[in-house]
């Protein structure tokens, strides 16, 4: 990638402290993440694989400066977030925006839509009259006005992930992170939420990192991937490269479980 | 009466003045695989636990379902206590809720092969050990003494598999089985499942949303939208050559691997707007609203119609899949 990154991690390492085992000595340390590099342009699609437990959701939890990395740097346009001063650090968490898994239990069941989408304004002390950016937001998700006055449990599972998608675009960000953006959805409807994120990226020139395990919707939606275990980033490269002749045991182990029809149908998954 | 490990005859699942289920049958015979596939709302869980008598309070079945010589549906609920685990069980989506917490996940396995077969405790426990070893457990006289909580996912779900096959029930039901598992365990659990539904030959039927482990592991496929089949019929014919445009839409959806463009150029078929909620059902064909090749016609119920395999579609699509309807 000749394009600067917006969002960087250069040698980031996560320890956290383990019951003592006994009286005397040090507290064992687990290393959740483990020495690792990861960044994402303007425009560009990056993919973050791995099984659960292999330091995805700590990775992401540095990226949005939930958490401070033991040690290694955390950069946004190119500048440490944790040294940089409080302008740096507002501009970062406005332009990094997060969307999860389970779009029910990520929006608040109480609150209209409208009041939600307004909520990250609000949080980052962003004023002013953002009746406009509501309606250009809404648009570009796919949803009519209608949907401002309605709560949560009238939606549902495809519409509510858009409103979640809407909320996390609604301060501008240049990087969205999705983890997991489609795994709780209906079939029918992951393709919908899958070409939103695609074009959210082509059209708004967002850098995307999307988390997933499941290669083929990886696969689909960009263009670069990280293949993460036991903490440590074991392979990345285009992920069709990585499906078609993976070199760490890992992706394979990732490659070997990815079920399609046609291989279903020809008898030879679960060889 | 029917010849079949399980024969459902128009089933229907009323959920207040609303019908959840609307008319259901198929057959599966001894030692047959039958997907049941469909989203959320569809009506597929409803199916499985009314085959189970286990449906929530408030909502009643009618239709036949016939099974072992009787018909499920006029069993007193104790006499339908005396089969379930028996002759027909269910494995559940989410191991860790439908396994009791605070007892020996042997002694829970042991429970139903006393209960069944009226062995001892001690003999019970040594079948649970055999079990757990041709779940390929390791350790499996250790791992039998655990608690659920100890056990990883996998684990918990084989152990789950073991309880159901372990008397060698005429059906085994399972509801999602893999969904709550990791990508690469979800594999050795599905050949598990199928080695040891096959060496008991016992009936397989798959609920499921997710179409590869139905091309993976079943002969036939029924899909469910709102409350019906829309299409029923072999497995390969059937993904191969969708005669129901939801069908062919649910295949098209899939991030099928092996058809993605390295340019990133490929987009993903999507079907239009969502699955309806029960009280706002269309007259007629359900899946009209979202329905490219919809007519005044779709206004009236279509008939699930045909030979092996039926469908339930004024205007079939034909054709193989990947080209332009």
């Amino acid at each position: 990638m000749s394009e600067q990154p917006i969002l960087e991690l250069r040698g980031v390492t996560q320890e956290y402290p383990l019951p003592r085992r006994g009286l005397l000595g040090a507290r064992p340390m687990l290393k959740a993440v483990d020495d690792v590099d990861f960044a994402v342009a303007a425009g560009q699609a990056v993919g973050l694989v791995g099984e659960s437990g292999a330091g995805k959701t700590t990775l992401t939890r540095m990226l949005t400066g939930v958490e401070q990395p033991t040690s290694g740097d955390v950069l946004f346009e190119g500048r440490n977030i944790w040294t940089s001063g409080q302008d740096h650090w507002l501009n970062f968490r406005r332009s990094v925006q997060v969307v999860l898994q389970n779009p029910r239990s990520s929006l608040d069941p109480r609150m209209r839509v409208g009041h939600s989408l307004l909520e990250p304004l609000r949080s980052l002390g962003i004023e002013g009259d953002h009746r406009a950016r509501v309606a250009e937001v809404l648009g570009q998700v796919g949803l009519d006005a209608a949907a401002l006055d309605k709560f949560p449990h009238q939606f549902s599972g495809g519409q509510l992930q858009r409103i979640a998608i809407a909320r996390g675009l609604m301060p501008r960000p240049r990087v969205l992170i999705a983890d997991e953006p489609v795994s709780a959805l209906d079939v029918s409807i992951q393709a919908q939420v899958l070409n939103l994120l695609k074009s959210l990226v082509t059209d708004l020139g967002l850098g995307l990192i999307l988390i997933a395990h499941d290669l083929s919707v990886v696969a689909y939606t960009t263009s670069a991937a990280a293949v993460m275990s036991g903490g440590r980033v074991v392979e990345r490269g285009p992920p069709l490269e990585l499906f078609r002749a993976p070199q760490a045991p890992e992706t394979r182990a990732l490659v070997d479980a990815v079920l399609t029809v046609e291989r279903g149908l020809a008898g030879k998954a679960l060889e | 009466m029917s010849e079949q490990a399980i024969d459902v005859r128009d089933l229907v699942v009323r959920a207040g003045g609303l019908r959840a289920v609307r008319g259901v049958s198929f057959a599966i015979p001894p030692g047959g695989r039958m997907g049941l596939v469909g989203e959320s709302g569809s009506g597929k869980t409803l199916t499985a636990l009314s085959l189970m008598g286990l449906l929530p309070a408030g909502l009643g079945a009618t239709g036949r379902i016939l099974h072992d010589g009787a018909d499920l549906l006029t069993l007193s609920d104790r006499r339908f206590s005396n089969r379930r685990g028996r002759t027909l069980s269910m494995i559940f989506q989410d191991p860790l809720s439908a396994l009791n917490p605070v007892q020996r996940v042997g002694e829970q396995i042991a429970s139903v092969i006393r209960r069944h077969t009226g062995a001892g405790r001690q003999a019970a426990m040594a079948q649970v050990v055999d079990l757990a070893a041709q779940m390929k457990l390791p350790r499996p006289e250790e791992i039998v003494r655990a608690y659920p909580h100890q056990l990883s996912g996998g684990q918990q779900q084989r152990l789950m598999i073991a309880m159901a096959l372990s008397c060698y029930p005429q059906l085994i039901i399972a509801d999602e089985p893999t969904t709550a598992l990791d990508v690469t365990v979800q594999r050795e659990v599905l050949r598990l499942l199928s080695a040891a539904v096959d060496e008991r030959g016992s009936a397989l039927l798959m609920i499921t949303h997710d179409l590869p482990v139905v091309a993976a592991m079943c002969e036939t496929v029924a899909v469910m939208y709102g409350g019906t089949i829309v299409e029923i019929g072999p497995v390969a014919e059937v993904f191969r050559d969708p005669r129901h445009p939801y069908t062919r839409g649910l295949l098209d959806s899939q991030p099928d691997i092996d058809r993605i463009a390295p340019d990133g150029s490929s987009r993903l078929e999507s079907i239009p707007g969502m699955v309806p909620p029960l009280h706002a059902l269309p007259k007629g064909c359900a899946f009209r609203p979202r329905c490219a090749f919809a007519t005044e016609l779709c206004e009236r119920m279509p008939p699930l119609e045909g030979g092996a395999r039926k469908a339930a579609c004024w205007h079939p699509v034909s054709g193989p899949r990947g080209a332009a309807p």
